[in-house]
């Protein structure tokens, strides 16, 4: 499964944000921010007392079950009195979450939580970017895992000098992905896919921001 | 005025670079003092390019510098702050201002330096910007375009000897050399017998080995570097001989033990030459010099007292 992951803003950095705005409503997402302990429903109720013990008005609070889909906004409508009721929405889910309630509403959005990447879950807790949807895949030449997102610095053609006994220079809590791809190759006899010249790469695949309309009928029949 | 490098690199001759690293701030004169000191003792000089991700003064305008004083300069080249179009267009820059040298390096990441915000770039790795070089040369840019005038470089690469694992650094190296590198600076050697195993291996490559010798300035350092800097080995018998040194002779006895080195390296032809960094400490690299025997101009001075 694939998770957004969150960490909170700090409460001086909310209270900024919100400013003026005192009369504020709470999103919280019941799927990736209530598994990261960020925005769940303990963490809205958290962020309720907070925001009261500073003085704001909390005109009320709602976990949506998955905040990025699009039922998001029946969940939305069934609570519009209260926010109407509010100068902003307070939102404890990703920035996909954020943007989709900005889609239906025409409030202010402010985020809560700062979201770090798109991950994998690698064990209980433990998530690792694995992929940053780079448009050209390579990681049937790199033993299946990805060098453009697990490199720091994204190198296609090995190693920098500051691989590390398997660890990657700018954190020894982070492995090397290069010393990771050798060993697989290596395991598979196929140290030769490491030694192929990868030529600079396109960055430009689908120019940002990405947009693509699937054509459903055909691949339907 | 200096011969250029590739002319001293095919001659045969023991080859001594060292490194100039540029000031933080506009204010070149100790950077200038630097290359006054050392343009006509070494046959080459580098210098960095934001070394250790620290924003400085440009390599290119260092580069410049020595090549106005009539140094021989060789441009290092990050690819961590520039995209494919900066670092073609700074090196057709490079050639128009007479500089013939570049050395083609990944660079340090981001976070390690004294910008820790700042985005990295990474459009290119070193060995796509050493193949960028050689495409420029055929007078095409890397989009395909004819491009006006003539380029030409003599480009290197750095290679890590005591990288763990090793052989990752050295599928690395032969990209390189298939790239295009004519010359490799290594990261510092300390283990004499590390290096001769690994230029076993390298000697068989039709490209020059510059052995990269950092001078140890104290017990401290040593130690730091080798369990610190990624690799970096520093034997612990020259750990001891820095600490045994009496108080205040350890900048001394580093100084005595890079000259060792390099004499060894040449007296057993190990490599082509060397290439000294004295970070931040660039007026004691006549001093190696001279201990090691080795005279101005690069020649050796005399045999007296090897
Ligand atoms: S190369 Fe890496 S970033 Fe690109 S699509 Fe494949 S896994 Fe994703
Ligand atoms: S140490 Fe490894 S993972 Fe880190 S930047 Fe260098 S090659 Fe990439």
């Amino acid at each position: 499964m694939i998770r957004s992951i969150t960490k909170q803003k700090p409460l001086a950095e909310v209270l900024e944000l919100l400013g003026e705005m005192e009369r504020v409503f709470i999103i919280g997402c019941g799927t990736c921010t209530t598994m990261a302990h960020t925005g769940g429903q303990a963490e809205v109720l958290a962020m309720k007392q907070k925001l009261v013990e500073t003085g704001k008005v909390v005109t009320g609070f709602l976990v949506i079950p998955v905040a990025c889909d699009n039922l998001t906004e029946e969940a939305l409508q069934q609570n519009l009195p209260a926010m109407k009721e509010s100068q902003s929405l307070l939102i404890l889910t990703c920035a996909f979450g954020v943007q989709t309630i900005n889609r239906f509403l025409d409030f202010p959005v402010i985020p809560a939580l700062d979201t770090l990447f798109i991950g994998k879950e690698i064990g209980p807790g433990l998530f690792e970017e694995v992929c940053i949807q780079c448009g050209g895949c390579i990681l049937g030449e790199t033993g299946g895992i990805c060098p453009v997102t697990s490199c720091h610095k994204g190198l296609l053609n090995g190693p920098c000098g500051g691989t590390n006994n398997g660890k990657c220079e700018i954190d020894r809590n982070k492995d090397c992905a290069w010393t990771l791809i050798y060993e697989r190759l290596q395991k598979q006899g196929r140290l030769s896919a490491m030694r192929k010249f990868q030529s600079a790469k396109n960055y430009q695949v689908e120019p940002k921001p990405g947009k693509t309309l699937f054509e459903l009928e055909r691949s339907g029949s | 005025m200096a011969r250029v490098l590739r002319e001293v690199l095919r001659s045969g001759e023991f080859v001594v670079t060292s490194e100039i690293g540029p000031p933080k701030g506009s204010d070149v004169s100790k950077m200038s003092h630097h290359i006054e000191m050392l343009k006509d003792k070494v046959h080459a000089l580098n210098v960095t390019d934001n070394q250790s991700s620290v924003m400085r003064y440009p390599s290119l305008g260092g580069a410049i510098l020595i090549k106005e004083r009539g140094g021989e300069p060789i441009l290092q080249m990050t690819c961590r702050d520039r995209n494919r179009l900066a670092l073609q267009g700074d090196l057709l820059f490079a050639y128009s201002r007479g500089i013939r040298n570049v050395l083609c390096l990944t660079g340090d990441a981001v976070p390690v330096g004294d910008h820790k915000t700042a985005k990295s770039v990474f459009d290119l790795d070193s060995t796509q910007l050493l193949r960028a070089i050689r495409t420029l040369e055929s007078g095409k840019d890397m989009g395909g375009n004819t491009i006006e005038g003539k380029v030409e470089f003599c480009a290197g690469a750095i290679v890590t000897p005591e990288a763990r694992p090793l052989e990752p650094q050295l599928m690395k190296f032969e990209k390189k050399v298939d790239c295009g590198a004519e010359f490799f600076q290594t990261q510092a050697i300390y283990d004499m017998d590390n290096f001769r195993r690994f230029m076993e291996y390298a000697g068989r490559f039709p490209v020059k080995i510059l052995a990269g010798i950092v001078l140890l300035t104290s017990a401290k350092m040593a130690k730091y570097m080798t369990e610190n800097v990624p690799g970096i080995f520093v034997p612990q018998t020259l750990i001891d001989e820095l600490a045994q040194a009496p108080k205040g002779q350890a900048l001394k006895k580093g100084i005595e033990i890079a000259a060792r080195m390099v004499r060894a390296i040449k007296e057993e032809g190990l490599c082509a030459g060397v290439h000294i960094m004295a970070i931040g400490r660039e007026e004691v690299v006549p001093e190696i010099l001279q201990a090691a025997g080795i005279g101005f101009n690069g020649h050796k001075a005399s045999d007296a007292g090897t």
